[in-house]
């Protein structure tokens, strides 16, 4: 329960003009503005991103380590996300983003896509097994176990109980290190490349894994210049990359479930989609269904708040990549080492009360200030909508005066009342 | 004893707003602080009969007690009726038409769905006048 509260996102205050754009599209309705700043309720927040990517002023970050700290290790591994290989146009092999990354200050790159094909052939074992709950859903993406664990905790067992590709890949670079480097322990540092936010708290809390083995993580914004300009002078080199066409694709919507063998799954993108899939799971409507996936940005992590390039752009040019993928054999892992070390839990639900009884007295002043509300969802208070304002006003964070309209209804009321009181005096 | 009382009136042959109720249900009994696992016998039941009101009986009118003990659904409609009980309880037993069937809904497993996920349910019904389901979902308990 303790990674409960923890996310990446973040709020640039002096960037914050106070508007309602984030909160209109926040999933989870994490937002509120309040003192005309933007504030996340960190119990609800996913670190999906969408704040991020809707904000006008940039005033929405995600919390990422700067460069520099690679030097604090004497043997630095770059993680590059399959996502990480669409943002270049310049760049027309895998192997030359790898080698940029190299010329940047890393002394070996590891590919997550690799880890992903590892975590392909686990997942098609899972789902032979039988043992799991029908649909079973992909754990690949951060902000989905997230949403999962905050709005949907019914669906916790049927998250594929297998770790991310990224912490996989993490694990076997240290590995693969420590056997074949002079290095140990600490002076291994592993360093993730990183699409959005929700993989960024991933490598400081996983879930599923007791401790995440990533020192540090770097968003792809954070780096794309540096090895933008080390791809101009590139002139291939060793073959570093050894991921393989279906690794490759991970990073595209429908590239996970594409390499698993099976014909009744579901490949669903964007979270706003993800959120009505999982209504029908809850609701019993896809029982038909084996297998879903389910990322949180449109196209896949190609999609990432914190990529570069277009999504669509990128998708096309990461099919391209993949077609050139050399694929190697995988190393041979325990299905026990790719498996969850720990459960995943529910996060606390928000509640009017923990005591049902004064919950349902306030549920029921809930209803009466929402029905004396506009209904017009207009945001101006700072919630997403006038049922939210009701449950923030029952729950003692807002009051009604932060409704515009019921302000201007009480002007109206205070100077009728003044007039009333000169024309008793006259 | 304390409760908490809501009614959802459901409209007939409206496809596109069926599952509007459950899903109102289901933040109710979020802002209660009812068990996840509850919240969603609760639902599954309410939705299942949500949309044989909209597929069979067009509409009709759900009411909703809540305690902290249990959750009490009545579901009444005007609608045909249910000429054999055993027959519809069947899984896979359908009398909805090809185009709601195509519409994805009809597969037969509404009653057997409902009574699954419910502690308690009876159904009263008559041809030609209409169907009463009475469905219970204990709070308390764990599965």
């Amino acid at each position: 329960m303790q990674n409960n509260i923890i996310h990446s996102v973040t709020l640039d205050k002096e960037k914050c003009k106070g508007c309602t754009n984030c909160i209109k599209m926040c999933p989870t309705q994490a937002i509120r503005v309040r003192k005309k700043k933007a504030k996340i309720i960190k119990e609800l927040c996913i670190d999906c991103g969408e704040c991020i990517r809707v904000c006008p002023y940039h005033a929405k970050k995600a919390v990422t380590d700067n460069l520099d700290i690679i030097n604090n290790y004497k043997y630095k591994i770059a993680l590059p996300a399959p996502a990480f290989y669409g943002q270049f146009d310049k760049a027309t092999d895998i192997n030359s983003i790898l080698h940029a990354l190299v010329k940047i200050g890393f002394d070996d790159v590891f590919e997550v896509a690799y880890a992903a094909q590892i975590v392909t052939e686990k997942t098609k074992k899972m789902i032979a097994s039988g043992e799991l709950e029908i649909p079973i859903i992909s754990s690949a993406c951060p902000a989905v176990v997230k949403l999962i664990t905050t709005k949907y905790p019914s669906l916790i067992d049927n998250i594929v109980p297998l770790i991310s590709p990224m912490n996989l890949a993490a694990k076997l670079a240290r590995q693969t290190a420590e056997e074949k480097t002079p290095y140990k322990g600490s002076e291994i540092g592993i360093f993730f490349i990183t699409p959005c936010a929700a993989k960024a708290t991933c490598t400081k809390y996983p879930h599923g894994i007791k401790e995440s083995c990533i020192d540090g993580v770097f968003s792809f914004r954070d780096i794309y210049l540096k090895v933008l300009s080390h791809l101009k002078d590139n002139g291939g080199g060793e073959e570093l990359s050894k991921a393989g066409f279906k690794g490759v694709c991970w990073a595209n919507s429908g590239g996970e479930v594409s390499s698993l063998d099976i014909d009744n799954y579901i490949a669903v993108d964007g979270i706003h989609n993800v959120v009505q899939v999982l209504d029908e799971i809850e609701n019993d409507r896809l029982s038909d269904v084996v297998y879903v996936e389910a990322l949180a940005c449109t196209g896949g992590c190609v999609g990432g708040p914190l990529a570069v390039e277009n999504n669509f752009v990128a998708q096309t040019r990461v099919k391209r990549m993949a077609k050139t993928a050399r694929s190697s054999s995988l190393v041979d892992i325990s299905d026990e080492a790719v498996k969850w070390e720990v459960p995943v839990y529910s996060r606390k639900q928000r509640t009017l009360d923990d005591d049902m009884v004064v919950a349902m007295e306030k549920l029921t002043k809930m209803n009466e200030i929402y029905e004396g509300l506009p209904q017009l969802d207009c945001g101006s208070c700072g919630a997403p909508n006038c049922r939210a304002l009701a449950e923030d006003i029952v729950l003692g964070y807002a009051t009604e005066n932060d409704c515009i309209f019921k302000y201007k209804e009480r002007m109206v009321q205070l100077a009728n009342e003044m007039l009333a009181v000169r024309n008793e005096e006259e | 004893m304390s409760s908490f009382k809501v009614q959802y009136p459901i409209n007939g042959e409206d496809f596109v707003s069926a599952g509007e109720a459950s899903r109102k249900l289901k933040k109710v009994l979020q802002n209660l602080g009812v068990d996840p696992q509850i919240i969603r016998k609760a639902t599954v039941a309410m939705y299942e009969g949500e949309i044989n009101m909209v597929i069979h009986a067009d509409g009709g009118v759900i009411d909703v007690e809540i305690t902290p003990e249990k959750i009490h659904l009545f579901l009444r409609d005007k609608g045909p009726g249910i000429p054999n009980i055993d027959l519809a309880m069947t899984e896979g037993y359908s009398t909805a038409s090809d185009n709601v069937r195509e519409l994805g809904f009809g597969a037969g497993m509404g009653l057997p769905n409902m009574n699954k996920y419910t502690d308690y349910m009876n159904i009263t019904t008559e041809v030609g006048v209409g169907t009463t389901i009475e469905m219970i979902v204990n709070t308390k308990s764990a599965s």
